[in-house]
Parts: C-alpha cells; sequence; structure tokens
C-alpha cells in the first residue's frame, strides 16, 4: 500500500538494487556506493562501478535500471562537455544536476532511475543534489539512495554533522574499523538489503582532484549477526541427548 | 563608395575582388549615421545611454525606445535601423530563454553574445537577405560580475569597459578613456554618461533628441530597469550643466 | 458514496489517491483484469507534499505549508520550500507532486521575465496567474497526462485581496479561506469558523495565530506532515516568505493514558 512502485522496470531489465550516497564536507564531496548489480535475485555484476563520471569535477551516484541511468549520464556527460566548450569554464554541479532533473522530470513515464549528482565547482564549492525517481531536484548536505538506503536513514540523520572534514566523511560513508563509534553507513545498508553488495567504492572530489577509494568485499566491517547459530544444543553432552537403554546381562 | 558600379555589392553573398563584402559595410554606414549610444561596464554595474534623434515634433515622448531588456539581469540598446534593434532584441530574448532553459541558471552576457552574434552573422552569408543595420550594445551583471558587449553588422563581438557608436562615437570614445571606469559606481557612471551624451549632440546640425538610460547594478538588485526619474532629471540636468561650462 | 461494498471500510488507495483528490465515487477500484498489465499509467506522484492553508485577513492574505516533501510514507526530504512568489504581489502554495511544483515554479518564473522584459509597465497579480494556473492544470488533464498538484494562489490587486485554487483536474474556486488535502477536511472548518464572519477584522498577528493553530491540527492528525512550517503573507508592500519556524505541540495528556478501556495501572 505504501511503498512507491520502483517495480516499473521491464521483466528481465537489469536493476542497480542499490547503496549510494554523496556526503558534502568542508572542501568536497565524498560520493561512495556499493557494485551489486542484480537481474531479479541473480547477481548479474559482483564489481560494478555505480560512481560516474559526468565532468571533471562532477560524479553522479546511479541506481534503478542499469540501461536508463547509464543511457542519462551519457546524455549529460555530453551537454556537460558543451557547456564546457560554450562557456570556456566548468560547468557547476548544480547546472549538472539540473540537467539530471530535464531528463528524468521530461521522460518520467518511460525511466526508473533514482540519481545522486556531487561536485566541486568555483561558485558554489562543494555540494550534493538529489534526482528521485520521477524527477525533481533537492539539494542536500547529504544524500543517500537506492534500496539498501531505507535501511540507514536513521543511522545517517544521527550521525552525520556539519563541518567535517575529509577523513570523518569518508569514514562515515566506508569506515573500516579505525572509528568504532562511527561504522559506515553503506556497510550497514549492505548488510541488511540483499539487493546491495559486493565492494564499497568511493570517490573524494576536491577543488585539486578526483581520489579513488576502494573497500573489498572481504575487508568490509562487520556488524553484529547474531552470536551463534540458534536452535543447536549448546554442550552435545547434554542430558536430553539418547542414551542407549540398559539391558541386563 | 569607389566600387559603385562594379557589382560587388549588390548581395551580402558576393565578396568584392580584395575580399570585402560591401553589404556589410553598407550596413554599418545605417550605424554611423545614427544617434549615439554609449554602454559602460564600471565597478558594479553597467549603464546604457542613447541619444535619440527626435525627427518629428508630433511623436510621443518616450516612444519607439532604442534600450530594452533581454532578461531580467541582461539590457540591450541599438544603434542604426530602429526596427532591426527590436528584432534583435527580440532574438535575444528567445536565446536568452533558450539558455536558461537549458542550463536552468541565468545565462551569462557573453553566453548570450555568442549567441545573437552567430544570428546577426547568419545575416552577411545569403543573397535573399540583407545583413542588419544596426550595432548592438548588450550589458549586464551575471555572476561573472558586470559585462558590456558591441554585436557589429558582421557579427562579430567585443567586450568593453567603455562602448560607443553611432555618430557622436569618436568624441564619446576620447571621453570615455578620460574615466577611470573600473573604479566608477553605477551611479556615478549614470551622470557620467549622461554628460557625454549631451556633449556629443550636435546642436547646430541635429533635430531635438531624447535621452534614455537605463542601469544594471547592486541598486537595482541586479536588475536591468530604467533609470528612476528623480535621478534621470538630476542626470540630465547636471549635463546640460557641465555643456555650458565646456563651451 | 462507494458504492463498491468491497471498498467500505478499507483504506483508501494511497499510492494512487494520497490527497484525497478523487472523488469519492471515481476513485479507482482495487480489483484486477486480464488488461492490468497492459494498461500504461499516466503516471503517479512520487516526492508529495501534504496540505497548504491560506487566509484573506486586514492587509492581505497568509499561507501556509509545512517544509517536508515525503517518498511515500518517508519522510525524506524536510528542508524544502512548498510557498513560491511570483512576481510582487502573488504567492502560490503546492500540495501533491514536488517535480510537478518545481516545473511549475519555472513555468511561472518564465511568464514574469516574459512580463518583465516587455518592458510595458505591466505585471501579472493573482488573478492572471490563478488564470493561467487553472488553464495549464485543464490542458494537462485533458493530455491525461496531469500535473499531480492542488495549488493555492493568494495575493493582492487594485487593493482587493484575492484568494482561490486550482488543482490537478483544473477545478477551481474561491473563498476568503481555503486548503488543499487533509487540510480541507481538518483545518478548513477551523479556518472557516474564525475568517469568514469577517476577515477585515482579523489581524496580522491573528492571523497567524489562526494557521499555527491550523497547522499544529494537522501535525497531531495528518501522518505526512511535519512541526516545522513557513507563512507567507502578500499585502500591498509585497510578498514576504517567513523563516522556517517550529511548531510548539502538548503532549502532556497522553502521560496518564492507561490501557484501551477500563484498565488503570
Amino acid at each position: 500500500m505504501e511503498t512507491i512502485d520502483i517495480s516499473r522496470l521491464k521483466s528481465g531489465e537489469v536493476n542497480l538494487g542499490t547503496s549510494i550516497m554523496a556526503v558534502q564536507f568542508n572542501d568536497g564531496v565524498v560520493v561512495g556506493a556499493d557494485s551489486r548489480t542484480t537481474t531479479g535475485s541473480y547477481i548479474a555484476n559482483r564489481v560494478t562501478d555505480k560512481l560516474t563520471h559526468v565532468h571533471d569535477r562532477i560524479y553522479c551516484c546511479r541506481s534503478g535500471s542499469a540501461a536508463d541511468t547509464q543511457a542519462i549520464a551519457d546524455y549529460v556527460h555530453y551537454y556537460l562537455q558543451l557547456y564546457a566548450q560554450m562557456h570556456g569554464e566548468r560547468p557547476p554541479v548544480h547546472t549538472a544536476a539540473s540537467v539530471f532533473d530535464k531528463f528524468c522530470y521530461e521522460n518520467k513515464d518511460a525511466l526508473s532511475a533514482g540519481i545522486i549528482v556531487a561536485g566541486w565547482d568555483k561558485e558554489a564549492g562543494p555540494s550534493v543534489y538529489n534526482i528521485p525517481l520521477g524527477g525533481g531536484l533537492f539539494r542536500q548536505p547529504w544524500a543517500i539512495g537506492g534500496s539498501g538506503s531505507t535501511y540507514v536513514y536513521g543511522y545517517c540523520d544521527a550521525t552525520y554533522q556539519e563541518g567535517w572534514g575529509r577523513d570523518e566523511t569518508v569514514e562515515f560513508v566506508k569506515n573500516k574499523r579505525r572509528l568504532k563509534s562511527c561504522p559506515s553507513a553503506l556497510a550497514l545498508a549492505m548488510s541488511r538489503d540483499g539487493s546491495s553488495g559486493g565492494v564499497i567504492r568511493m570517490c573524494v572530489i576536491t577543488e585539486d582532484g578526483v581520489e579513488r577509494l576502494f573497500v573489498p568485499g572481504n575487508e568490509l566491517p562487520k556488524f553484529w549477526e547474531g552470536k551463534e547459530v540458534l536452535g543447536l544444543p549448546l554442550n552435545k553432552k547434554s542430558s536430553d541427548e539418547p542414551v542407549p537403554m540398559a539391558v541386563e546381562a | 563608395m569607389t566600387s559603385i558600379g562594379t557589382g560587388y555589392d549588390l548581395s551580402a553573398s558576393t565578396y568584392s575582388p580584395d575580399g570585402r563584402i560591401f553589404q556589410v559595410e553598407y550596413a554599418n554606414k545605417a550605424v554611423e549615421n545614427s544617434g549615439t549610444v554609449i554602454g559602460l561596464r564600471v565597478k558594479d554595474g553597467v549603464v546604457l545611454a542613447v541619444e535619440k534623434i527626435i525627427h518629428s515634433k508630433l511623436l510621443v515622448p518616450e516612444a519607439n525606445r532604442r534600450i530594452q531588456t533581454v532578461d531580467k539581469h541582461i539590457g540591450l540598446a541599438s544603434s542604426g535601423l530602429l526596427a532591426d534593434g527590436r528584432h534583435i532584441a527580440n532574438r535575444a530574448r528567445d536565446e536568452a530563454a533558450s539558455l536558461l532553459s537549458m542550463w536552468r541558471s541565468p545565462p551569462t552576457v557573453q553566453a548570450l553574445v555568442d549567441r545573437v552574434g552567430l544570428y546577426v552573422q547568419a545575416y552577411t552569408l545569403y543573397s535573399s537577405v540583407r545583413p542588419f543595420g544596426c550595432s548592438t550594445i548588450i550589458g549586464g551583471v551575471d555572476k561573472t560580475g558586470p559585462a558590456l558587449f558591441i554585436i557589429e553588422p558582421s557579427g562579430v563581438s567585443y567586450g568593453f569597459h567603455g562602448a560607443a557608436v553611432g555618430k557622436g562615437r569618436q568624441l564619446a570614445k576620447t571621453e570615455l578613456e578620460k574615466l577611470k571606469l573600473s573604479e566608477l559606481s553605477t551611479r556615478e557612471a549614470v551622470f557620467e554618461i549622461a554628460r557625454i551624451i549631451y556633449l556629443v549632440h550636435d546642436d547646430a546640425k541635429e533635430k531635438d533628441f531624447e535621452l534614455e538610460l537605463s542601469w544594471i547594478g547592486d541598486e537595482t538588485g541586479g536588475l536591468h530597469l530604467p533609470v528612476p526619474k528623480d535621478l534621470y532629471d538630476e542626470a540630465s540636468r547636471k549635463a546640460k550643466e557641465s555643456l555650458e561650462n565646456f563651451e | 458514496m462507494d458504492h463498491f461494498p468491497t471498498n467500505w471500510g478499507r483504506p483508501r488507495n494511497e499510492l494512487y489517491d494520497q490527497y484525497n483528490t478523487f472523488p469519492l465515487h471515481q476513485r479507482p477500484t482495487n480489483h484486477t483484469d486480464t488488461f492490468t498489465d497492459g494498461v500504461q499509467r499516466t503516471q503517479q506522484p512520487i516526492v508529495t507534499g501534504t496540505s497548504v492553508l491560506a487566509i484573506q485577513y486586514k492587509d492581505g492574505v497568509m499561507m501556509a505549508a509545512d517544509n517536508l516533501a515525503s517518498y511515500g510514507s518517508l519522510a525524506r526530504f524536510r528542508d524544502i520550500t512548498r510557498l513560491h512568489a511570483v512576481g510582487t504581489s502573488t504567492i502560490v502554495g503546492a500540495s501533491g507532486d514536488m517535480s510537478d511544483f518545481q516545473y511549475l515554479q519555472r513555468v511561472l518564473d518564465e511568464i514574469v521575465t516574459d512580463e518583465f522584459t516587455a518592458g510595458d509597465g505591466n505585471s501579472l497579480g493573482p488573478a492572471e496567474v490563478h488564470e493561467f494556473l487553472a488553464r495549464r492544470m485543464y490542458a494537462r488533464r485533458s493530455k491525461m497526462n496531469p500535473l499531480w498538484n492542488a495549488l493555492l494562489v493568494g495575493g493582492i490587486q487594485n487593493g482587493k485581496r484575492f484568494l482561490a485554487f486550482v488543482d490537478l483536474l483544473g477545478t477551481t474556486y474561491s473563498a476568503s479561506s481555503l486548503a488543499t488535502g487533509y487540510g480541507a477536511h481538518i483545518a478548513l472548518p477551523i479556518l472557516r469558523q474564525d475568517v469568514d464572519p469577517n476577515p477585515d477584522a482579523i489581524t496580522e498577528e491573528a492571523a497567524r495565530e489562526i494557521l499555527r493553530k491550523c497547522m499544529r491540527v494537522l501535525y497531531y492528525r495528518d501522518a505526512r506532515s511535519l512541526d516545522k512550517y513557513q507563512i507567507a503573507t502578500v499585502t500591498s508592500a509585497g510578498v514576504s516568505i517567513s523563516e522556517a519556524q517550529k511548531l510548539d505541540t502538548n503532549w502532556d495528556f497522553a502521560e496518564k493514558i492507561r490501557g484501551y478501556g477500563s484498565q488503570t495501572q
């Protein structure tokens, strides 16, 4: 009843049932994503790169249909190159996000795409924009998206603070058990969402450039998963164990 | 013109043997004979002024404006054929709206001028059209700050600190060079520009003229607006006074 | 009256009718048929805003809307504004789909710019803006592709107050107090009681208090609302949209409630 109809995927379509996020900090943004792509419950690609370059200092995180979001990102990439040629300077993040919004809004009946756009420009500095399913442009200091995001809204609300530096922001997204109190939002989402998983890919975008970061799937932070397997007897020598009947000699 | 009768000036699509397009040069003549138009790019904004020659006492005051608004933050003043100027202004409005809808942010003056320049240039390519008989001064304040350009009938455009076209351009440019434009405020520039228009107007040769003034700057909230009446009156009064001292 | 007994007592289908914009008898039925898969839906609201309230008062018109854009039941964006100034004498408040509202903002900004660049001294007032929106909303519903909103348009024109409604079907009406969505059910009766007898007697402070009261009631009873909201006023001095403000709420009486009947401890 309450769920939004994401099942607009055509049957057999490849889905980025995803965990993505972007966080703005003092002098840049961190974008991050898991790497799982599925068709139904089959993992079509376990090492997907959902962080897509659309200009020198602007990336997007894609969720929804892989085909749709790749097509949109390709178009936006083309538009932003055009902008750079026409204006002789890099496009602002707002412009990039607006072009995404244009495509998503004007073709809402045909697309299933939830996109986060983030980057750095000389007018606004770092910025993050969220473009949800049917289009619409929403600026946020941090944004999460994809099916996995619903599991970590509360965690992000409780953890995020303004004024973080680069390292704190990276930890917020990924964390490799360095800060026990601040486990990774993405890893949490990936551990509960069956449609997310694999590795964490991240980009740190600042005025100076884009730095790629990577956390392999076997080095993700571990969270509570229960102590042992429930239901098995703790001690095999317990008194319940069937005892052979005594037979008189 | 020496080439009269050679046949190389009958179409904008024909070069003369020495590589000139006479139709474009004739279009420039239409500009050179028109009332002076000036634009100033100063510290916090842009001011535009027109010496509009009144060719009949029967005309309604303030009719046939030569300064028009292209976008909230961009103004346009044209010299030469009035109707051509209006056509270019309409095209510029469409281009500005198109740039806004494409990139969702107010167009820069440079981007607009590039587009309008392409349009003007297209009218120098075909035998079926004539080039525009007007030079267009486009000024505005965008995210890069104040900006001022001239688009000529050939379609070329240049950026300026101070721009003057029309009959009195030579004298006007001499006056413009004396100003420290990058230190002037928009309000101060209104007085300077009015003074120069009055100065270059040739009472002896010309009929009456009407001064058109518009400005864009901090005081207008970044909007292109006509200079308010009290400031306009003060600027005109001081312009006339300085003229008396000058002579 | 809903004539389909199978719908009686069931919650309405919030996926299609989150803001109760369909009249009861037109609601889509829940049954499916052979052709369901072949029918392409026009669209559905996705990111949505809830009620907008507005009243006329002594100096003009006052409008209120909270700062939430929901995603289904998820309170997804809690810092957006649903009030938009059009020119210098009109305010538009939107409930329903926020991407459609942003589109309308762009369209309205464009016609304001067109009017400005014309430079003929004319400007758009609330009556023109409302008529424009009504025509646009009706044109879109006639193309089977509605803009999924219910809008309030308020302002001042020639010294007279103006307040009117328009929705996704192009339906319009006007009154001295109006509300969209849940507000039309819950807040409007209160607004009418306070405002309708004599809008001229209501000062700005009183108007603000009336709207605050109704926003609080809506916050208590509308599961898609937020306790953070903005108020816009249009007077002869122009349009102003307030900063976001918090609602003060009272839950004290809950403390001594025990059980759901005769339980006492």
